[in-house]
């Protein structure tokens, strides 16, 4: 009975490529190349923006939220006094508990015009003059804010908490013995975290950025409704883009031809072996951390 | 003999003033960038209370959606759509996640179990809008129509990690002695586990069929091409009319279950597109609701969990 | 056969009386409303090895972390009395704490080498403070892994992972890597049991070697070790309410050994409980 579960799990992936497998024969040159083609009438197909598109935002998100998301886990593990754990370990986790579209709602009616607009304005008016980044910054930003630099910022928020809480499982899986060890040599606590725990916690640390990236990669609904969902040809981040997610949300019901679903069907494809290899990676080194912190000292 | 000293360590009282600067500051950043996470989460619920709140009336829970251009109306549909989906997703993703969830606890080191881990981890981590192609290839294009039970599905799937995974964490809670007790008075060992173990974690179970119901409620992609949404569907009409026109329950459920149907984030999804100012005003009324309902599941169980958890500690 | 040296005898013929060099007057250690260690009084000497002996338990461990201010490292202990460095109250509000626990090193029951390389081990604490040229690095690591009696055998894998070693080298790693900083002070809590026996008189040889140097405080439940290694030895026991431990007797190693003063302390080191 129980080999049932199992069975359903894999089996379900493996049915996923063999449904896929039909979209991919005729269809090879979809991953390389940079030409965006996306042309459903005549059938030319060509998935490099959308990849860009998702690639870009998670991006964006990864870079934001892993300084923020060590830093709440070492106050989390390190700093923080007993009586305020468990709220806080509540509310970071809670964060992740909202669901996308509310984020997406959030993020149409006041996130862009609150905070991605002005911030735009200000990248635009400052790096989108300077010679090589300007092409990551150059405008016109939509007046509605929508842009993958916009999808980047709300997946950051919603990552966050998926890098927070395993960094912080993290360090607290790190033994005390550790921290006695620096502190009994004089470094400050600064010191301990810096020069010995996030070293100590390395591969671990890296397992949560990766999770959290896994998790941005796949995420359809906030994304979709801040994004613009165009197919751009500027690599900006203030333009509006698209992504893997979206492209299947946006056009797979009213797919037509059968080329149209097929080639969905293989952005789905690309974007399910894309987030299965991180996540087996992840957890891959998660699990390295926790064995070493339980390996004993040989006598 | 004296205390010898190097001169290599000599060090001034300004770089060990540097050093305590140093470390003041870091650790204040921590403590603002806790804050900084913090920040959105009171944001968009304060956010979402204050401008949903302004759309709430009764007809808002009790009536279907009327026309545009109509005042009033309510999302009726898409309560009853997010309760039986819920309904339908824990009716297929209970038993599986519990068994594998019995199994992996019981048996943690052994290539099934490890195999249940690995794959319910992976399970996780699929994309929602990959699952909700999945459901399509598996149930919509075989059967040509869009419906509850495909939907059912798609949200069963994503349900089955949380399940399993909460309870597997509470079933490694229940202290060992209750189990061999069991055991020792002769009991064989699938008995021991549905008669003694079970119902110890029952509760915890129950705080993962929580949990599980909560994620599933909250998703939009997988129903976008599953059960794709039904602004007509109301089912207490159903039953009435079916009980009125003497159906068979075959009928009923058929009824029920294959039509297409809306649930609350699909409807905030369709609604916040349209540019009409009372459809988006009952999409902010529709986050409000959908919001409490996750919230609540996901505070009862935490709850629940911390109780358990220190009540098992003893 | 080792022949337990007495070294105070011989000291005292070349130099007067030694220096006190940590003295702790009503010292209390609280944990809550739980009272771990109370009315310590102590003189530590300088260069000299004291050992605290008791059963386990009494609050050994704990009241040798008073001297490097480990204690404040648990959330809701309170330390009343004094423990002065030179003269100096550590507890005093204006101290430094980082700046203690760099002259009062620490080398713990379990070898906790830093899982990286051995050099990166010892050169931890000089790049605390700055050190951070190779040369000046690698002088300083040569310099104390000789100290520490492990030169020898690791000059050629100064690069490989600390934590592959035995557990003997590890622990005498941890004492290199604790002399990197150039303490005055090295508390040692129970440094040898979880080592093997050639391992353990390895690390004794060591220790007397260091005391010519620094003030070494050894907390031991191994009374062979104390008579063997030690110039002073304190008995620490449980007090009447059997919960608060505190030190009954302090002497010289000899006497304490051959024959002490209190009733309780001959017991225990006769071996009739304990």
């Amino acid at each position: 009975m129980t080999i049932l579960a199992a069975v359903v799990a894999i089996g379900l992936m493996l049915w996923n490529e063999s449904g896929v497998a039909r979209a991919t024969f005729g269809l090879r040159f979809l991953i390389p190349s940079l030409q965006s083609a996306w042309d459903p009438v005549n059938d030319r197909y060509q998935a490099w923006a959308f990849i860009y598109g998702t690639l870009i935002t998670s991006g964006i998100a990864i870079a934001l939220a892993v300084p923020v998301g060590v830093g709440v886990a070492v106050f989390l593990a390190e700093l923080c006094p007993p009586w305020l754990h468990t709220s806080l370990d509540w509310l970071v986790e809670l964060l992740a508990a909202i669901p996308s579209v509310v984020y997406g709602l959030w993020g149409i009616f006041v996130f862009l015009p609150v905070v991605v607009e002005p911030v735009g304005k200000l990248l635009e008016s400052s790096l989108g003059r300077v010679p090589l980044l300007s092409l990551l910054f150059a405008g016109p930003m939509p007046a509605s804010g929508s842009s993958r630099l916009a999808a980047g910022l709300i997946l950051s928020i919603m990552i966050l908490p998926t890098i927070a809480a395993v960094t912080r499982d993290i360090f607290r899986a790190i033994p005390d013995a550790q921290r006695e060890a620096s502190l009994a040599l004089g470094a400050t606590r600064w010191e301990t975290i810096w020069r010995a725990l996030i070293p100590y916690g390395t591969s671990g640390i890296l397992g949560a950025v990766i999770l959290g990236l896994g998790r941005a990669l796949g995420e359809t609904m906030a994304v979709t409704m801040v994004i613009g969902n165009s197919i751009e040809s500027s690599p900006s981040l203030l333009r509006p883009g698209y992504t893997m997610s979206s492209v299947i949300a946006n056009e797979f019901a009213e797919a037509v031809s059968k080329m149209h679903t097929q080639v969905l069907v293989e952005v789905g494809l690309i974007l399910f072996v894309m987030t299965l290899l991180l996540n087996a990676l992840a957890r891959l080194l998660v699990w390295r951390v926790a064995r070493r912190s339980t390996m004993e000292v040989r006598a | 003999m004296s205390v010898v000293r190097s001169a290599s360590l000599l060090v001034s009282a300004a770089y060990q003033r540097r050093r305590r600067v140093v470390n003041a500051g870091m650790l204040s950043i921590t403590g603002l960038l806790t804050l900084l996470a913090l920040a959105p989460l009171f944001w968009i619920v304060g956010y979402v209370i204050a401008r949903g709140g302004r759309s709430l009336n009764l007809a808002f829970f009790t009536q279907l959606p009327r026309p545009l251009g109509m005042d009033g109306g309510g999302v009726l549909h898409a309560i009853e759509g997010t309760l039986l989906l819920a309904l339908l997703a824990s009716a297929f993703a209970i038993p599986p996640g519990l068994l594998a969830a019995l199994y992996a606890a019981r048996h943690p080191n052994t290539p099934l179990g490890v195999a249940l881990r690995f794959a319910t981890d992976v399970l996780s981590g699929v994309p929602s809008i990959v699952i909700g192609l999945f459901g399509y290839a598996l149930i919509v294009r075989p059967q040509g129509h869009f419906s509850a039970l495909a939907g059912g599905a798609a949200l069963a799937l994503i349900m089955v990690p949380t399940v399993t995974r909460t309870t597997e964490e509470m079933l490694k809670l229940v202290p060992h002695s209750l189990r061999e007790a069991s055991l020792a008075l002769g009991a064989p060992e699938w008995k021991t586990s549905l008669s003694v173990v079970l119902p110890a974690a029952l509760n915890g179970i129950l705080t993962g069929v929580l949990l599980g119901i909560a994620r599933a409620a909250g998703e939009t992609a997988p129903l976008l091409f599953t059960a794709l949404g039904n602004e007509r569907f109301e089912a207490v009409q159903i039953l009435t009319g079916a009980i009125q026109g003497r159906q068979g329950i075959g009928q009923i459920l058929n009824r029920l279950f294959e039509q297409p149907v809306d649930s609350l984030p699909l409807t905030l999804w369709k609604y916040a597109q349209q540019p009409y100012p009372e459809r988006i005003n009952q999409a902010w009324a529709v986050a409000l609701v959908l919001m409490i309902l996750v919230l609540v599941l996901n505070i009862t169980a935490r709850v629940w969990i911390a109780t358990r958890a220190r009540r098992l500690r003893g | 056969m080792r022949v337990p040296v007495n070294r105070s005898e011989s000291a005292n013929a070349a130099s007067p009386t030694p220096q006190t060099k940590i003295q702790v007057k009503d010292l209390a250690v609280a944990y809550g409303s739980f009272r771990a260690v109370a009315e310590v009084n102590l003189e530590i000497p300088e260069t000299a090895i004291t050992a605290i002996i008791g059963p386990s338990g009494c609050g050994k461990s704990t009241l040798l972390r008073t001297f490097n201010r480990m204690t404040d490292l648990v959330a809701g202990a309170r330390v009343t009395g004094e423990v002065t460095l030179d003269g100096a109250d550590i507890y005093a509000p204006t101290v430094d704490v980082v700046d203690v626990r760099r002259r009062v090193g620490m080398v713990f029951q379990r070898p906790n080498p830093f899982p990286k390389s051995i050099f990166d081990n010892v050169a931890y604490g000089p790049r605390l403070y700055g050190v951070s040229r190779r040369a000046a690095l690698a002088e300083i690591v040569e310099h104390s892994l000789r100290k520490a009696a492990l030169w020898d055998e690791v000059r050629d894998k100064l690069h490989t992972s600390a934590p592959a070693l035995s557990g003997g080298q590890q622990q005498r790693l941890c004492i290199a890597r604790a002399l990197a900083v150039e303490p005055e002070v090295i508390l040692m809590d129970e440094p040898c049991s979880a080592l093997d026996p050639i391992a353990t008189l390895k690390i004794e040889d060591l220790m007397r070697s260091l005391a010519v140097t620094y003030t070494i405080v050894i907390v031991t439940h191994n009374m062979q070790q104390a008579a063997r290694v030690s110039d002073i030895t304190a008995m620490m026991m449980l007090g009447e309410d059997r919960k608060t431990g505190t030190i009954i007797e302090v002497g010289d190693t000899k006497s304490i050994f051959t024959g002490p003063k209190d009733k309780r302390t001959e017991d225990y080191v006769t071996g009739r409980f304990g």
